[in-house]
């Protein structure tokens, strides 16, 4: 008792010695758009606890899209800020308000935008009320805000989490289905496993730099020069195993599959997106602007992990036939575009990462989207059978997915051409030739499963008799005799022939059909799309074509944020 | 008489391996929970030892952020055990093999 005392006397004495507790000076406008999604998310909250009746979902996702529009504002103000005052960090130094910080706020705003809409259209089919989504789906935003501007380790950490531990809720959330509760397990242990390893790299990191500041461990590094330092390189090595792991880079990324394919379909969406945005924003600030010195170190293990990540991802998605298995290989196979510029570690490297990531959560959250609607009830079935004919029943929306999975592929007049054309030409310009060349190979890989997939939905018969077969019997098989089929079609899809091409290319398919489609084919499924779900798309559809076409705005908006850094 | 620093470090590294390895050996969920607490634990030894190496407060601090969010991790990881094992048996991890490929 007397001992407790005595160390509150002598803390007290020390404070008041050293003149009071010194409170750092509290900027709340550098984080404003956290502050406003965290407020708007305790509204809703409270709005949803107090209301006699249950409102409906709609009024939810109104306001999140509401308070994404709010924090893209604010966001946007900051952007003011910083270029014309240039880059400066805020409270107690552990928050960097600058280009790369703001473009995220800006990514993660949009995501915010446009994930609501979504998400809408899919709870009020599978009745699934509450707020719970919105409310999740904010705290996780804010997180990965957070973990953008953070110039700390530790507030990375919090950031992380908080980013984190709502996406594992949301994995969860239709409680009624076992693969849901499955996705939201799995995604926990691996996650909690991933946050332990990354502390540890903190900790190792700290010990051996002294400091968690970013800039203070930048400064320490550059003041003295370590190069086989065991503790920091040990660090370092559990920092990226950690930021890996968030960012489903291969061979960190065996839950990613799984968990994609158990959560509700709008949360794989929003999951895909944030968590990617997060992951890289704080990934490629701790490694190109804190560990410059140690570039030899790591840039070898992040070659490997970028190899490993484009190639697994492209392979493997190619013999899927769930196609939100085949979106989560390729969400990995995208992750690797990114790790391209991350290796080349230029400034030109991360304005196509910065540009990437922009890129792909739209493209992402549009095609889960299409994903969710072509689901059904229940969010069971999404094997690829069930996208036969949608050309024909839903054309407007067989075309939107269409045109979301040529930019995913890198189609010329989208968005999604510029992007790998950036981080390409970034590791061809920092000298990593294998690497590009790799990327492109896997390219093309991809390419064939992302058009396997649109010529199923504007072929009748032809894919999908083959791919009935193929469930009873082998699947090797069936993925092969598919790829032929399309390898041959790429060239002229790609061409630009259009309609005429496919409608040629289909009829000997369909000639061989009839003998192979098995009895009893499900009857075709009903596609119900909700107007929500309809504004989500064109706004991601828009962007994609619209970006794509007129590159230079964004483009420039990339670049300009790593020149603010 | 003071201890080493390195021998703190090398036990938190030993408990961090001890964690790091359960949790991919053993099949409980709560046991593979608890290996995570481990982990966590070892990096707070470590950020403590260091702290004192170094005379930083820093480290210390970092504890207390790193004991909250094992906390919060925790209330959320037995939530979703709960709301999966509800109508099972046992909470072994592999009753749940829905979702391969």
């Amino acid at each position: 008792m007397t001992g407790s005392t005595g160390v509150l006397g002598a803390l007290a004495a020390h404070l008041l010695g050293a003149g009071g507790l010194v409170l750092p000076h509290l900027n709340y406008s550098t984080i404003l758009p956290e502050l406003i999604l965290l407020g708007g998310m305790l509204v809703i909250l409270a709005a949803s606890a107090l209301s006699p009746r249950p409102l409906p979902t709609e009024v939810y996702a109104t306001a999140t899209v509401g308070l994404g529009i709010a924090s893209l504002i604010a966001s946007l103000v900051l952007w003011r800020d910083v270029t014309s005052h240039g880059a400066f960090t805020a409270i107690a130094r552990s928050i960097d308000v600058d280009g790369f910080a703001v473009f995220f706020l800006v990514v993660v705003s949009c995501i915010l935008i446009v994930a609501p809409m979504f998400a809408a259209g899919y709870l009020r089919r599978e009745g699934i009320t509450g707020c719970e989504y919105y409310v999740l789906a904010l705290i996780s935003g804010s997180g990965a805000m957070f973990m953008a501007s953070a110039n700390d380790l530790i507030l990375i950490f919090l950031g992380l989490e908080i980013l984190s531990i709502p996406l594992y809720v949301l994995a969860g959330l239709d409680h009624r289905r076992e693969a849901s509760g499955e996705a939201a397990m799995k995604y926990f242990v691996l996650g909690a496993f991933s946050s332990a390893i990354f502390v540890y790299g903190i900790a190792l990191t700290y010990g051996a730099t002294g400091s968690t500041n970013l800039a203070e461990i930048g400064a320490f590094l550059s003041r003295n020069v370590i190069t086989s330092n065991g503790v920091l390189l040990g660090g370092l090595a559990l920092l990226l195993v950690g930021f890996a792991f968030k960012v489903a880079a291969v061979p960190f990324h065996m839950w990613t599959p799984d968990v994609y394919q158990g959560a509700p379909t709008p949360a794989t969406g929003f999951m895909a997106a944030m968590a990617k945005a997060g992951g890289f924003a704080a990934l490629l600030r701790v490694f190109v602007s804190t560990f410059p010195t140690l570039r030899t170190s790591w840039q070898p293990v992040v070659w490997v992990l970028a190899i490993l990540t484009l190639v697994l991802g492209a392979v493997v998605a190619i013999v899927q036939n769930d196609v939100k298995r085949m979106l989560a290989y390729s969400s990995i196979n995208h992750a690797g575009f990114v790790l391209l510029g991350l290796e080349a570690a230029t400034a030109r490297g991360i304005a196509g990462s910065l540009y990437y990531v922009f890129v792909y959560s739209l493209l992402v959250l549009g095609s889960f989207a299409v994903v969710a609607a072509v689901g059904g009830n229940g969010d069971a079935d999404h094997d690829i059978s069930r996208y036969r004919g949608l050309g024909r029943r839903r054309p407007v929306l067989a075309v939107g997915f269409a045109i979301l999975l040529l930019a995913q592929a890198g189609a010329p007049f989208t968005t999604g051409f510029f992007s790998k054309f950036y981080v390409v030409e970034a590791a061809v310009a920092a000298h990593s030739y294998a690497l590009a060349v790799i990327a492109m190979g896997s390219a093309g890989v991809a390419a064939f499963f992302y058009l396997r997939v649109v010529f199923v939905m504007f072929s009748d018969v032809g894919i999908a008799g083959a791919s009935d077969v193929s469930r009873g019997g082998g699947e090797i098989a069936r993925a092969g005799a598919v790829a032929a089929e399309v390898r041959e079609q790429d060239a002229t899809l790609l061409g630009g022939a259009g309609a005429s091409a496919v409608a040629t290319l289909v009829a000997p398919a369909y000639v061989a059909a009839p003998e192979l489609a098995p009895e009893g084919t499900p009857s075709e499924p009903e596609v119900s799309v909700s107007p929500w779900v309809t504004t989500g798309l064109v706004l991601c559809v828009g962007a994609t074509l619209v970006f794509g076409i007129w590159p230079q705005p964004l483009v420039d908006f990339a670049h300009q944020a790593t020149l603010i850094f | 008489m003071s201890v080493h620093a390195s021998w703190y470090l090398t036990l938190a590294a030993l408990l961090f391996t001890i964690g790091a390895v359960g949790l991919l050996v053993r099949r409980n969920v709560l046991v593979m929970f608890m290996c995570v607490e481990l982990m966590l634990n070892a990096a707070n030894l470590t950020f403590v030892t260091f702290a004192r190496a170094l005379d930083d407060i820093g480290g210390q601090v970092a504890v207390f952020f790193v004991l909250v969010v094992a906390a919060a991790e925790v209330v959320v990881g037995l939530g979703i055990i709960v709301a999966i094992f509800r109508r099972k048996v046992g909470a072994t991890a592999d009753d749940a093999h829905m979702l391969k490929g």
